[in-house]
């Protein structure tokens, strides 16, 4: 931890730094309280992701599903709230979703030993093709109202989501650092070998890491339906590239199982600030997209230098 | 394996990939005849030779991708690539008016791609799948940048010919199938570098031990992989008449499925282009089966997804079998 906090807390803690002191110069509107707040909640449906994707990534996985396998999630509680009526229901309809293909993507990686990329990739096409297949390319409107309070509602005066994205951080920090199965997901990105001699179902382990990023990806579906209150075919896409983003950003690496939750939560800050700054500054979300692809590939060019021997 | 593999690749893997290869033959041939049971529109000159020409889009994009997967490696970006190579050319050709002056803009544009992909993968050794991807979305957002929404469309007949002419009654796009098979299937198997690329999936570390220029070899399918990309965007283009920013978003599933339908490992060390000409056949004849029988288009990804699951899975399998 020490040795990671010297090395890696600079970079994205600087990039956080100088993009936060570059958009307040450059637009009196971002460093008012009511943007800072509104960028906390804007960030939350991401910290949802990020947070399972760092667990993922540490274990030399990737899930490129999540983006795809949340809007589906989105259209299973649109779907069934507008059917039932019952909020409850539509949030159950929602995680079993997501629970759903984060199994299956553990199926596929740990137990056939299909590549992660690979096999996330063909579920992302299923999960795609359900969605457009329920929805017939439509949105699905006419949501009962008490679902907005969720992204739009307050508890003691602070915005649900970012409550949520608090108690996410908490849970996930508790998980990676303070049980077995944390140290298992350590351990099966650096020495597989070790947790296979040691008797550990290294698969079992592997299978429910994924599994945790299908019900979180259902989870963050339930956000991103309440705050829009409507659910559409290609809402979700690409929220997955901006979950890596910031995990790679955050000084997680590709390839030496070594994680940390903290660089996440900042990695989404700096995904957070800088889609919020360059929205201010009117830039289309095409060059943001752009801008985020290139703050990947220099994350990962500075990962690669620094893991050079 | 990976040591023998090396002295004789081709021999040894001759027999073993000939039954799998008539497989895949076989297999395409009872979509064949089941889509004929099922569809008297199937078995029409007009149907069949679009089938082609539709498989050959696709092979002409999957067989650089093939080079790559040769290698164990691994190119996202080829979807994002066909976008960006198809406006760039598509606003060459408008306002130059020459065909030509296109099809270097595509092909040069899908090349300096592929360059960009190589130089990641090798020098900074990120890998293959992420650095792609990273490169994919930053190609992607670029091109919806520079298009604004705009769409350009109308190119001059000449320029039409590559997707749409016909040559002795064959569409063109079927000889340039032909012909990248042919000189495919040459360079891989009967060059030195051809089989220097089989002999860095089989084994990297030994490939370089026996002083093969590892770095070189990979920067070069990265740029091959781009520049095929580059031409299957001009063929795209031509074929189509108009270009988009979402042009050749769609593409990347279904060009990775083809090369692993047609039986190059993930794993890198074995596989045939002529593996991938069948793969983007099957694949297409799949999708125009369900064109036919009149299914939904919404359908297609998660076909295509279930598809390439199952088709990596067989390869899992036949490789822990045989070993």
């Amino acid at each position: 931890m020490t040795r990671g906090l010297l090395t890696r807390m600079p970079g994205v803690a600087i990039a956080l730094v100088l993009l936060i002191a570059v958009f307040s110069l450059a637009n009196p509107n971002f460093a008012t309280l009511s943007n800072l707040q509104n960028i906390l909640i804007q960030s939350t449906i991401l910290l949802l992701l990020a947070l399972p994707m760092t667990l993922i990534i540490m274990t030399e996985g990737l899930d490129l599903s999540m983006g795809a396998v949340l809007t589906l999630a989105s259209i299973a509680l649109a779907i069934t709230a507008i059917a039932t009526g019952s909020i409850a229901l539509a949030v159950a309809a929602a995680l079993a979703v997501g629970l759903g293909f984060g199994l299956l993507n553990g199926v596929l990686v740990a137990a056939l030993d299909i590549p992660p990329f690979i096999a996330t990739l063909g579920t992302l096409g299923i999960a795609q093709g359900l969605s457009l297949v329920a929805t017939d390319g439509q949105s699905v409107v006419g949501i009962p109202r008490g679902l907005q309070q969720v992204y739009g509602g307050a508890f003691a005066g602070v915005p649900i989501p970012i409550i949520i994205g608090v108690l996410a951080f908490a849970a996930f920090f508790v998980l990676l650092y303070r049980t077995r199965f944390g140290s298992y997901i350590f351990a099966l990105g650096g020495n597989r070998e070790a947790l296979k001699l040691a008797g550990v179902p290294d698969r079992t382990v592997l299978i429910a890491t994924y599994a945790v990023g299908g019900a979180m990806a259902g989870f963050a579906a339930l956000l991103m339906t309440a705050r829009m209150n409507s659910a559409h075919p290609t809402a979700g896409i690409g929220l997955e590239f901006d979950a890596i983003a910031a995990v790679a950003v955050g000084g997680t690496s590709f390839e030496r199982g070594n994680g940390w939750l903290t660089g996440t939560l900042l990695g989404v800050l700096v995904v957070g600030v800088l889609r919020n700054g360059l929205n201010l500054m009117a830039v289309p979300s095409s060059a943001q997209v752009a801008g985020i692809g290139a703050l990947v590939i220099a994350a990962l060019l500075i990962d690669g230098l620094r893991s050079r021997p | 394996m990976s040591t023998v593999a090396q002295t004789s690749p081709a021999r040894r893997g001759l027999s073993r990939e000939t039954v799998q290869f008539a497989w895949r033959v076989a297999a395409a041939l009872a979509v064949c005849v089941a889509l004929s049971l099922l569809s008297d529109a199937f078995l029409t000159t007009n149907n069949l030779l679009n089938v082609l020409r539709q498989t050959s889009l696709l092979f002409l994009m999957a067989s650089g991708l093939t080079l790559v997967i040769l290698t164990a490696g691994l190119d996202l970006s080829v979807g994002a690539n066909i976008g960006l190579s198809a406006c760039l050319a598509a606003l060459v050709i408008k306002s130059s008016g020459s065909p030509w002056l296109g099809v270097a803009t595509g092909v040069g544009c899908g090349a300096m791609i592929g360059l960009a992909n190589g130089f990641l993968v090798t020098a900074l050794r990120v890998p293959a799948f992420i650095a792609t991807y990273g490169m994919m979305w930053l190609i992607l957002g670029a091109t919806y940048f520079y298009m604004g929404g705009e769409t350009v469309h109308g190119f001059p007949p000449s320029f039409r010919q590559f997707g749409s002419g016909y040559f002795l009654g064959i569409p063109i796009p079927i000889y340039m199938m032909l012909l990248f098979l042919l000189l495919g299937t040459l360079f891989a198997q009967r060059t030195v570098w051809g089989q220097q690329i089989y002999a860095i999936g089989a084994n990297p570390v030994a490939a370089r031990l026996s002083g093969i220029p590892v770095e070189r070899r990979l920067v070069l399918v990265y740029v091959v992989s781009g520049a095929m990309a580059g031409l299957a965007s001009l063929i795209l283009l031509a074929r189509v008449n108009s270009a988009e920013a979402d042009i050749g978003e769609h593409f990347t599933l279904p060009a990775i499925a083809a090369v692993v339908i047609g039986g190059t490992s993930l794993f890198g060390g074995s596989g045939t282009i002529i593996g991938t000409l069948i793969g983007a056949l099957i694949l297409t004849l799949v999708v125009n089966g369900m064109n036919l029988l009149q299914i939904n288009a919404s359908w297609q990804p998660l076909v295509t997804g279930v598809i390439i699951l199952f088709a990596v899975w067989f390869d899992i399998r036949a490789r822990k079998s045989g070993n």
